[in-house]
């Protein structure tokens, strides 16, 4: 299984993922912001960071940059795209998925565990994972989903949400939302599910002696969805 | 020919930073502010005379990259 992993002036994630993407068997490339084209992969990841600085709105500049259009034109033909964080911005101002993301409701920088639930596994994504709340790390300022009513009609019709901010028992309430995400979302898909973004790494949850499990666990099972 | 535009969060946007701004000025005395929002200000020096045109232009701009229309809306305010 063959991925790529994309590195903006500003990206400070691209390496653990990558890490991470080797531990369980990809063959990853790691592609430069500038290229045209992208190595042929199964998976695309844009990774967190602080792409060009954040400047304008945290993505809008990275969303715009030469490899996106054939990252775009990968992910409308059905290819797997998945944003990470600042990738999860990129993501949204692509016009990939759905809404935007406002700075955190208490203007703070949130760096801490957070559990998830996910919503449902009907996706290469989550399919065949045997947990449905995970343990991931979040990192960011600018985390706060928001969509307009239309748009997250829309969303929940199609089934969208990805993943809710909850606690270790997967109860989602407004108390265990870290940034003041509508619904509690951590993550969503694209309709057709073949692009995921979401707020939390799961490249930070691959070792147990440094964090926890629950990421090893999903790039697992990832690989075995993909074959 | 230069052109201004203001992008400011559309009304329904939570604007927290307006909010902080606010609590602040009234910290200070600044007691009859009703609210505050945040926004942009960009200005633009457009290689273009024409001062509908050069609007134009801007207005493109701001749809494809300066504002995010989903929370955002912008204004030109001013050609010179």
């Amino acid at each position: 299984m063959k991925s790529s992993v994309i590195t903006f002036p500003g990206s400070n994630c691209d390496r653990d993922m990558d890490v991470a993407l080797k531990k369980f068997g990809f063959k990853n490339n790691m592609v430069w912001h500038d290229d045209n084209e992208l190595p042929k992969s199964d998976l695309v990841v844009l990774p967190g960071g602080f792409s060009y600085g954040d400047y304008l709105r945290c993505g809008s500049m990275a969303s715009k940059s030469r490899i996106m259009q054939s990252v775009i034109n990968f992910a409308n033909s059905g290819g797997l795209v998945m944003g990470i964080c600042n990738g999860f911005q990129i993501l949204v101002e692509t016009g990939l998925v759905p809404g935007v993301l406002l700075r955190n409701r208490y203007l703070e920088f949130i760096c801490k565990n957070v559990f998830v639930k996910l919503h449902n596994k009907e996706n290469i994504y989550f399919k065949h994972l045997d947990k449905d709340v995970l343990k991931f790390h979040i990192a960011h300022n600018e985390g706060n989903y928001f969509c307009t009513k239309d748009q997250l009609k829309e969303i929940e019709d199609n089934n969208q949400i990805a993943v809710y901010y909850c606690d270790d028992k997967g109860q989602i309430e407004d108390q265990f939302n870290p940034n003041g995400s509508i619904k509690n979302i951590a993550g969503i898909f694209n309709k057709k599910k073949n692009v995921l973004g979401m707020m939390p790494h799961p490249e930070r949850m691959i070792d147990q002696s440094l964090s926890g499990e629950d990421g090893s666990l999903f790039f697992k099972n990832l690989i075995n969805n993909i074959k | 020919m230069k052109v201004s535009a203001i992008i400011t969060l559309k009304k329904d946007v939570l604007d927290p930073q307006g909010k902080v701004i606010h609590q602040a000025l009234d910290g200070m005395g600044f007691s009859s502010v009703n609210e505050v929002r945040q926004g942009k200000y960009f200005e633009i020096d457009v290689k273009e005379n024409d001062p509908k045109k050069a609007k134009e232009i801007v207005e493109n701009m701001c749809s494809k990259l300066l504002a995010n229309l989903v929370i955002e809306d912008y204004k030109i305010i001013e050609t010179q």
